[in-house]
């Protein structure tokens, strides 16, 4: 039996959780920054490391506390590594480091894009690889084949825009709060997704790769366009429309890459996951083909220690111990 | 009392052991890579050469500012997650009283930290004692307005740190001969001063709350300035 302490700080969330045997989770406080940044209209990195330093170890010893066990229970510690915010990041990571060395336990550093993925083992305690996964988030768009825990196959990624990104940035045009992908999501349910008839770019043929950048531009425009005729957008219908979308290219491709590599489950991962136009329209199409869906719980689509825990021991157990003069690595990528 | 100090306010990584009067050994390092990288190492290699175990230290004492936000972030999260672990007492000190006190002896002192567009992290000091009082500061202060108030309130003092290296010449015009500048090999700090210093406190009583600690940068966000100009 393995007891990890995560930590995560790679954005806004000061999160830090105990996680047992990279599934059960004791424990997974999250402290928000959100209404903080909320007032500059999106995440001001120097105030986010602030904050981290100011909560870091009230949250540490929330999860402990909450999750009934002592430092000395634990068997290593689990830190987001990147990508991410690089003060923000090192808060988190020099906290872990010291907690590593005085308590001479090891130390793993994570990914936290792999983090998204293991949430879905916290979730679904019996969802085991092998499975096809579409991670997406305000700063990340993958579509990967899981081979196995630790184990991955990269597929297809963005070319521009995240998937998260650009539902931001859409927002912001339609004058939604930061940050906007909750609130698209939502208006969508209100509006009418083939009023407007925003372009899907699905790029070659056989490509698994994605562009929302193109997208995000057309909507833009229309905005742009009704302004100069002086009408009034029906802003539920732009939010659906815009959503539509990108959701029939991301659920198009997760399916096909499922067929090609003849899985039978999709795993939907990242703050995007929350998307319920996302979740309903994956279901939908597994129904009919026979594909089951699988995504996080709402809490656990967002940044979050527990994800990192989980990652953690899986890495541990493959050996992946990483020394205590690992660096914070903000650029991180996946599989690239 | 077995203190362990660290300061990453500037350029140098430094970490040192100091038992009651004795220092025990200092490390330090001025490199291009992050204080991150360095410190835990760094600290491992100290602990090891003196067979001694984060466990063993009665307390830690860390610099809490001003200086680099980051640096000061590093050092803050290192040493309070060694307070955590331990459960013992964490002492913050000021990074310019570290800095002075590579010129203990002297009557005024004028520590400065480089804080970009012709400011400085700044204080005058004074000793009383073995300790530091401030006649002005801490503060980021513009240098022209610095070297006003040092014309008009002293005859002799000292400058130390790395704003005096990078200022040098507007002080040297605007107070010639009434200024000493420290010479290169004092002018970044010194983890040794941070265990002095924090001691000093400890034995006062005067620890700080490992939860709540947070370092004393002296300057908002560029993005909160920007944000009351507004207002």
């Amino acid at each position: 039996m393995m007891l990890t302490l995560a930590i995560e700080t790679s954005c806004d969330e000061t999160s830090c959780g105990v996680v047992r045997d990279g599934r059960e989770v004791l424990s997974n406080i999250i402290s928000s920054q959100i209404e903080i940044h909320r007032e500059y209209g999106g995440v001001v990195p120097e105030i986010a490391s602030r904050k981290h330093i100011e909560g870091i170890d009230v949250i540490v010893q929330e999860a402990l506390d909450k999750a009934q066990v002592n430092f000395k229970d634990l068997d290593f510690i689990s830190v987001t590594q990147g990508p991410g915010l690089v003060g923000a990041l090192l808060v988190g990571l020099s906290t872990a480091k010291a907690m590593a060395y005085g308590l001479d336990i090891p130390i793993v550093g994570v990914n936290h894009i792999e983090g998204h993925i293991c949430a879905n083992y916290i979730e679904h305690k019996d969802l085991e690889p092998p499975f096809t996964c579409l991670i997406v988030s305000g700063g990340h768009s993958y579509l990967i084949d899981v081979l196995g825990y630790s184990s991955y196959r990269l597929y297809g990624r963005t070319r521009d825009d995240a998937a998260g990104e650009a539902f931001d940035k859409v927002a912001r045009a339609l004058g939604l709060p930061y940050p906007g992908g909750p609130f698209i999501d939502s208006l969508a349910l209100e509006g009418d997704g083939s009023a407007i008839d925003f372009p899907r770019v699905f790029l070659e043929d056989d490509s698994y790769d994605f562009s929302f950048s193109g997208l995000k531009t057309a909507v833009l425009n229309y905005l742009n366009q009704m302004k100069q005729r002086d009408e009034e957008p029906v802003i539920a219908d732009v939010a659906a429309s815009f959503q539509q979308s990108v959701l029939e290219v991301m659920v198009e491709k997760s399916f096909r890459l499922a067929k090609e590599t003849g899985r039978d489950k999709i795993v939907i991962a990242g703050g995007v996951a929350a998307n319920k136009g996302l979740r309903d329209m994956m279901e939908n199409r597994g129904k009919k083909e026979n594909v089951d869906i699988f995504y996080p719980s709402v809490q656990l689509c967002t940044d979050n220690a527990a994800m990192i825990g989980s990652a953690g021991y899986y890495n541990f157990i493959n050996g992946k111990v990483s020394d205590l003069a690992m660096k914070v690595m903000p650029n991180l990528g996946f599989l690239d | 009392m077995k203190i362990l100090g660290l300061d990453t306010s500037t350029m140098m990584t430094t970490c040192a052991v100091m038992e009651d009067e004795s220092l025990l050994g200092e490390f330090s390092l001025s490199l291009d890579m992050s204080h991150s990288e360095a410190l835990v190492p760094m600290i491992g290699e100290l602990m090891d050469n003196l067979e001694m175990r984060i466990s063993d230290m009665d307390g830690f004492a860390v610099s809490k500012g001003p200086g680099s936000f980051t640096g000061l972030r590093i050092g803050l999260a290192t040493a309070k997650g060694f307070a955590h672990v331990t459960g013992k007492p964490i002492v913050g000190v000021s990074s310019l009283e570290v800095l002075a006190d590579n010129m203990y002896g002297h009557e005024i002192v004028v520590p400065m930290m480089d804080a970009r567009r012709d400011r400085v992290f700044t204080a005058i000091y004074t000793m009383e004692g073995d300790r530091w009082i401030p006649l002005l500061g801490p503060d980021a202060l513009p240098v022209e307005e610095l070297i006003k108030i040092i014309k008009r309130d002293h005859e002799r003092i000292v400058l130390v740190g790395d704003g005096a290296v990078r200022y040098r010449n507007e002080f040297v015009e605007g107070l010639g001969n009434r200024i000493l500048f420290a010479p290169g090999s004092l002018n970044l700090s010194r983890a040794a001063s941070v265990c002095r210093l924090g001691m000093a406190k400890l034995a006062e009583g005067r620890s700080d709350d490992m939860f709540t600690m947070a370092p004393e940068y002296l300057r908002d966000s560029q993005a909160q300035r920007m944000q009351k100009k507004k207002r």
